[in-house]
This record gives C-alpha cells, structure tokens and sequence, in this order.
C-alpha cells in the first residue's frame, strides 16, 4: 500500500480519530450531561460502540483459526491480517471505553485494584490477554524460526477468544436486576456475535484493501468465508429468537418483551429492521445465494451484517436500560425520578463521535502497521490463496 | 503502560522540588497560625501530608475511624483563611495554602474536585443540635 | 491542635466534637431530649467499625403521607444535593414512590433508597472494589477508587445509584462528592459513626410521620428489632435474595 490514496486514507482516518479525541475531551471536561446518557440510560453510545469493536476483534481472528485450528491451508497466509486486524479492533474498543468512564484519569487505578468478583475485572484480563496472545501469535507467523508453534498457540487464542466473548456477553447476562438481561444464552449469543461480525469486519477490511491496492484478480477464498459468515448470522439469529421466546414464556418478563419487539417506538424498529431483517435474514439471502455470489454481493452482505450488529448492540444496550425496573410487581410506579418511565435515549454527537473515532483508531493501527510489515498476502496473478 | 515510567519520574521529580519548598507558608488569618506547629512536625508534613491523608481516607471511609488529626476536614478547617470580611477563602484558590504549594511544586491534587474547600461554619452547631434531636435512633 | 508531635492522642481528644469547641454551650444547654446514654454507648472515633453491628431501617408505608418530600428535602439538604435543574442527571439518593395497585387501585407511598444489601449486586460487579459493603451493613462507594464505570448501576436493581454528570462545587465538608463518580445513600454514615439518626429519619419524625425507623438489626433490644417482631415486613425484590438492610411494612 502506498502512493496518494494511502495517505489519502490516513488523512481522513486521522481527522476521525482527533475528532473523536476531541469529543472525549469535551464529554471529561463537560461531564456526562452533555451527553444522552442519564441515571436511567448509563451506558450508551461509547458501550454500543466499543462493545462492538471488542466482540469483532475476537471474532477477527476466525481466518487465523481456519488456518491454525482447523487446518485448512487455503487461509494460512491471511492468518497475519486477522491478528492484526483482531489486536486493532480490541485497542480502538477499549480505547472508547476508557475514554467514556467518569474518570479516565483513573485508569492506573482500574489496572491495580480489583474486584476478582466482577466480571469487569475478569475482561480487562481477558482483553489484556487477548491482545498479548494476538501479538505473540503474530510473532510465531513472522518468524520462520518460530513457525512450529504457531498451531499451538493459535489453539490457545482459540479457546482464549471463546471464553472472552463469554465474559463480554457475561456483563449483561449476570445482571440480575433487569429484565432484559439476567439470562445466560447472553454468553453464548455474544460468541456467535462476535464469530459472525469478527468475519465480517475481517471480509470488509481485507477486501477494500486488496480492492484499493488492485493487487488481486482471484475472489475463489471469499466463497467459504462468506457461506460461514452466513452460517454464523444464523446461528445469531437463533440465539435471538431463544432468547426472546424464553422471556416470552416468563411472566415476569413479558412486559420487556412487549417493549422490545411491539412498542418500544425506535426500538423495536431498530430491531425488526435493523437487526433482524437488514442485519440479518438479507445478508443470509445474499451469503446463501449464488444468484449474489459477485463479490460486490458480498461487500454489501457483510457491511449489512456489521449495521446489523451495530443495532443489535443498541437494542440491547440501550432498549435493556430503557425498560423501567419493575420494583413492585402488580404496582403501577411513579416518581420524580423517572419510575415506571420508559426512558427516552437521544445519543448526543460527542458520543457518536467517540464510538466512530474508536472504529477510525483500529483502522488506523492496521493501515499503519501494513505499511511496515508484510500482513496481507499478495494475491495477484495466482489462483486461490499461497503463502 | 508507556505511562508508567513517566509518571514515576515525574513523580521523582516533583518530591524533589517539595524538599526545595522551604517558603511555603501557613497563611496569617488562619487557625494554624495560631498555634505552634501542625499535628506533626512542620518538616514532616511538608513531605509526608499525602501519606496521612491517604491512610486517613481509607481508615475513614472503610473502617469508619474518624480521628481528626490526619482528616483532610481538619487541615481545611485550621489552615483556611479568612478574608477582610471574615469569611473563609477556598484552600484551593490561588495563594492560598493548598494551591499555593502544590503550584510551586507542580503538583496537581484533584481533592477539590469531590471535597469541600471551606470549613463547615455550621458544623459544630448542627453536629450539637443532631445531637439533641435524635427520635428513633437506638442501639 | 496544640499537640506534642506523636500518634498518641490523648483521652481528652477523643471526643473533641463535644468537649474542644462545644462543650460550654453542650453543658448549659443539655436539655430534656438529649440522651446521654446514647453518648456513653456511641462509637469513638478511633474505634473501627465492627460487623456485630447491622444498620438497617423499617420504613411503615402505612404511616407514609403522599406528596410528603421531607426525607427527600432533608437528604437534598444534609448532603448539598442541589443539582443543576436537569432531572434527568441530577443526583437522587432517596426518592418518593407512587404506587397504585394495578387490580385494586389501592395507592401507596413510600421512600425508596439503597437497600444496604448484605449481599449487594453493586458490590459484585465493582471493578476495583469501589463499591463495598462496610463491617456494619452499610454500602458505600469509595470515591478515591471509583473510575465512573456505571456498571454498579446497571447491576442495582433499585436505581439507587447516581452518576455525578458536571462538575460540583460547594460540597459539604462531611459528603464529598465530585464529577465522575457514582453515588447513593450512605444512611448518613457520618451521623451513624457518631451516633446519630439519618437525616432521613429525623425529618420524617419531625414532619410528625415516624413512618422510618433506624437502628441495629443485630440488637435484640433496639426499636428497629423490636418492631419488626411486631410488624409484618418485606424486602423490595425478595425475589433476588439480596437480604436488604431496608424493609417495608404495608405494603
């Protein structure tokens, strides 16, 4: 990668991510008001955001796997650009989220003191961990010296990468106190999430790369990969709809249920349209079918399952916190403090910023460190992928 | 973490510049000046107040001991100013005993950021009359 | 402050609140209603804090009057709750609940506040064990370690919890509170630690309601103790077995 556009393209990843530096500083220096979270809504946007980062890094590293895992030679030379690219996405997530806490300042605190008990504590390991094995394993792909063990520890990002979304999708599954969450499908749901949009952002970063570069004449790889990111966009949805169906059956959460999927207003749009049939059943069409099997299909099947993604974190995040806590069963609940309330969430631009500034940060890392290593495979001239 | 070794050095650097500090002053229209010297020697506080503030803080607000001598309530009570009409000046302002110091020592403390800067003028009275008005409170 | 430089402190110092500055207008002003037993038994200021107490608080929803705020107000006023007029992100550490039985229409009124759980979901998901359950039963925040995470207040099935959303100033000497950080009730811990009542409890009382009772849940003989042997009693989500320092009567 090189000439105009390259630094065409760091100019403007580069104004993103001041952008959204900025906004950070702005959201510290302010305080949280100016932005739309509340005492109700405390997580928004940023959470949305960097949620959606930290999951696709781990689902990033799928290719590496497909390689390393499941031996399957055709993707072992794109196993670098998928380290890469799963450290890049983990640094622009947590990098939001830090610099959304009430006191980011703070952070040395966060790495000292902990809590062994909360599941927050257990991710900054997880992450933190993650990102070191991603970075070994990459050393082990560099060094020819080091090759032989690149299986090994590719097998341990494997397992590492599944126990990491578990604890992601574990800080809204073990949150006992709303209705929206409170279930453990949430671990399992968020690991497919992750393998589904990991493999999305993976297909959509190395595409528009190599379509950048126009180093490559043969798509043959992008077929497997796209089939399986079909296969994972189903196995999402299913655990959706388990999920859905058991608070259905529950009493007790069939008034949030209610919310989500009939009346919840932008909600419950973001979720019938957004999630389940732009982010979902459509790229399924289009990842399934060989009448969309060009590869501009599958430029916009994946980009469909990232918006899709992008919604579902919304509705959970957001539609979850929304949904009043039904203190008193049977009671109808009111306050000065917004009890019994459906709270309406209005995300501010900072916010916004901040999250796309995170996304701009990732890309930024992996467009840099492609100038200096060799991480993505010239495909030029060949058929299928070699090292 | 490139953070850390930075903050180490400047860490290093400003306790150097507190040793230098020899012209921070008590400031005349305030309790301390009163009195002789501080609840430890002056030397000693001079270098040594953040470390009985921080153990302070914990045994406080996790043991619930609350001894005055190391409570920052205190240090503000006795070492705040008054001005020309009688009221308390905010430690933290400028030329004032916090801020004065920790300016030359280039030191930031974010205390003011949560904690009060002005004695409680009331304190003493309310503490006195929650004292006598206690209706359902029993051991 | 005239002390000889050491870390023994002297037996006179120890109950300086009263002897050093008030002590003359205490002596000639002690009046019918000051319990001095209650002085005798109340903690030092050097002694920690142990776990044969438990705080805890009945609140009587019988005795609650509608539209009443003066435990709010009391609250506001006691910790410099004053807000900046955005309800939506000002502080709140109690609040008045209006209910109304969905089937009967029955209506009732009560305080709602941190529950000062024994086993407190806040205190599970605190990342750096900001969020803790002091030896006596009350739930604090330690401000000094909390990194404004919010993830206590996702966990708090009472939405007891407030984010301080702008920069505060003009806080009390006795309720530091900043930018950034996460709040809730302290049941007064610094009245508590010397011995006093909750404001809460005290404006209540004094608004001629006693609908809020506080004391030592582990004190057979205390009043709280003794009135929940009397009164039916009930804790707001029994359901999550958090054993809540609060409990409801009639409701």
């Amino acid at each position: 990668m090189s000439g105009p556009a390259y630094w065409m393209l760091l100019v403007v990843l580069s104004v993103f991510l001041g952008a959204g530096l900025m906004a950070a500083n702005y959201m510290e220096h302010e305080g949280h008001w100016i932005t739309g979270m509340t005492n109700q809504i405390v997580w928004g946007m940023p959470h949305v955001f960097a949620i959606f980062l930290i999951v696709a890094a781990s689902g990033a590293l799928n290719v590496a796997s497909l390689g390393s895992v499941f031996n399957i030679d055709q993707y072992k030379p794109l196993a670098r650009i998928s380290g890469l690219l799963a450290i890049a996405l983990l640094i622009g997530g947590l990098v939001v989220l830090v610099l959304d806490l009430g006191r980011p300042d703070r952070l040395i605190v966060a790495m000292t003191t902990y809590n062994f008990k909360s599941i927050f504590a257990w991710n900054i390991f997880l992450y933190t961990g993650f990102t070191l094995i991603a970075a070994v394993y990459l050393w082990m792909l560099f060094e020819p010296r080091m090759g032989g063990f690149s299986k090994q520890v590719g097998w341990f990002a494997f397992v590492w990468r599944f126990v990491l979304t578990t604890g992601t999708g574990s800080i809204f599954g073990f949150l006992v106190a709303r209705d929206a969450y409170d279930a453990a499908i949430m671990a399992p749901l968020f690991v497919a999430m992750s393998l589904a949009l990991g493999t999305a952002v993976f297909l959509l970063v190395t595409l528009s790369i190599y379509n950048l570069t126009g180093r490559v004449e043969d798509w043959e790889w992008t077929k497997k990969l796209r089939r399986l990111n079909g296969i994972f966009v189903a196995v999402v949805l299913y655990f959706v709809a388990v999920h859905h169906l058991a608070n259905l059956y529950v009493a007790q959460h069939i008034e949030v249920e209610r919310f989500i999927l009939l009346e919840g207003g932008a909600i419950t749009l973001i979720f019938w349209v957004g999630q389940v049939l732009v982010g979902s059943i459509l790229p399924m069409v289009i990842f399934f079918s060989s009448r969309f099997d060009a590869l501009h299909w599958t430029l916009v099947g994946v980009t469909l399952v990232i918006v899709g993604g992008i919604c579902q974190l919304y509705v959970t995040v957001i539609g979850g916190q929304a949904f009043p806590l039904d203190l008193f069963p049977g009671m109808h609940e009111s306050s000065q403090f917004f009890d019994g309330a459906v709270e309406q969430y209005v995300p501010s631009l900072p916010e916004l910023i901040l999250g796309i500034g995170g996304i701009a940060l990732a890309l930024m890392i992996v467009v840099v460190a492609m100038r200096v290593l060799p991480f993505l495979p010239d495909l030029s001239h060949r058929s299928g992928v070699k090292p | 973490m490139a953070i850390v070794p930075w903050l180490i050095l400047m860490t290093a650097l400003s306790l150097l510049a507190s040793v230098e500090l020899a012209g921070a002053q008590v400031l005349g229209n305030s309790r301390a000046a009163e009195l002789d010297q501080c609840v430890e020697p002056t030397e000693f506080m001079r270098r040594n107040h953040m470390e009985l503030l921080i153990h302070q803080r914990d045994e406080t607000v996790h043991r619930g001991i609350r001894t005055k001598n190391h409570s920052l309530v205190e240090c503000i009570a006795c070492h705040a100013e008054k001005d020309s009409d009688g009221q308390f000046v905010s430690i933290n302002a400028e030329g004032q005993f916090c801020q004065d110091c920790h300016v030359t020592a280039a030191v930031s403390m974010d205390c003011f950021q949560c904690h009060a800067t002005k004695p409680d003028v009331n304190a003493q009275l309310t503490g006195l009359a929650i004292a006598m008005t206690r209706p359902n409170c029993q051991r | 402050m005239k002390q000889a430089p050491t870390n023994a402190v002297p037996d006179k110092k120890r109950r300086s609140f009263f002897t050093q500055a008030a002590a003359g207008i205490a002596l000639l002003t002690l009046a019918p209603g000051v319990r001095l037993v209650d002085l005798a038994l109340g903690k030092k200021d050097e002694t920690a804090v142990t776990g044969t107490v438990r705080w805890g608080m009945l609140i009587d929803t019988t005795k609650c009057a509608e539209g009443c705020v003066a435990c709010v107000e009391a609250c506001d006023t006691e910790h410099g709750l004053t807000g900046f007029n955005r309800p939506k992100t000002d502080a709140q550490w109690i609040r008045k609940l209006e209910l109304e039985d969905e089937q009967t229409g029955k209506a009732h009124s009560l305080p709602m506040l941190c529950q000062h759980c024994a086993n407190p979901p806040c205190v599970d998901v605190c990342p750096t064990g900001a969020s803790f359950v002091r030896k006596d039963g009350i739930v604090l925040v330690d401000k000094h370690i909390c990194i404004g995470c919010r993830y206590c207040m996702m966990a708090c099935p009472y939405k007891a919890r407030s984010f301080i959303h702008e920069e505060l100033s003009e806080q009390k000497p006795h309720a530091p509170r900043g930018k950034g950080t996460v709040e809730s009730c302290t049941f007064c811990v610094h009245r508590v630690d010397r011995d006093h009542t909750p404001a809460c409890v005290e404006a209540c009382s004094e608004a001629g309601h006693q609908a809020m009772i506080f004391g030592d849940l582990n004190d057979n003989n205390s009043t709280l103790t003794k009135v929940l042997g009397e009164l039916a009693s009930k804790q707001v989500r029994e359901d999550l077995g958090l054993n809540t320092g609060v409990r409801y009567h009639g409701i």
